[in-house]
């Protein structure tokens, strides 16, 4: 982090390397909400019909949330394994 | 990345403008990429000669539930990443 701060001031344009930055991130979470839709789309949806009905929202919601769940729980085992394995 | 310091300040408006745009584009397609595939999967099951009207109507369904569950899925993704910000 550092080093991109001194890229930053060398540069000498704070303002764009922020923006920069900002943009980045804001990328990456949308990628993210693309993946998370694709893979609670699959889960949730039968046949479209012409609304949502509460239980697909429920379903979507919940599968974004336990997907995340499930995403730390396995990099923290993944973890142990590693280092018991040392 | 040292020439971009030499960059006027309506010059950097102009290329802040062009990344935001290309971000669009590119989100843009993502979007309709994911769509097609998703809707396709789920309206044409045994594709004849032409696209019928229930098949027609069930993409535009499709196309709408599609993003109803875009917006609902970032809604959940963005409360939770506030939910763990909080933790921290």
């Amino acid at each position: 982090m550092s080093d991109f701060d001194s890229l930053g001031s060398s540069s000498g344009d704070k303002e764009l390397q922020e923006f920069l930055m900002i943009e980045k991130q804001k990328a990456q979470v949308n990628a993210q909400i693309h993946e998370f839709n694709e893979i609670c789309w699959d889960k949730c949806i039968g046949k479209p019909s012409s609304k949502l009905d509460s239980a697909t929202e429920t379903c979507l919601a919940n599968c974004v949330d336990r997907f995340i769940d499930t995403s730390l729980l396995i990099t923290q085992r993944f973890a142990q394994l590693l280092q018991k394995n040392q | 990345m040292s020439g971009l310091s030499n960059l006027s300040s309506a010059d950097k408006g102009e290329l802040m403008e062009q990344v935001k745009q290309q971000i669009a584009v590119a989100n843009a397609q993502e979007l309709l990429t994911k769509m097609t595939e998703k809707c396709f999967n789920k309206c044409i099951n045994k594709p004849g000669t032409s696209l019928d009207s229930s098949e027609q109507k069930c993409i535009s369904m499709c196309m709408d539930r599609f993003m109803d569950s875009w917006n609902l899925v970032s809604r959940t993704y963005g409360s939770r990443l506030q939910r763990e910000q909080h933790k921290m």
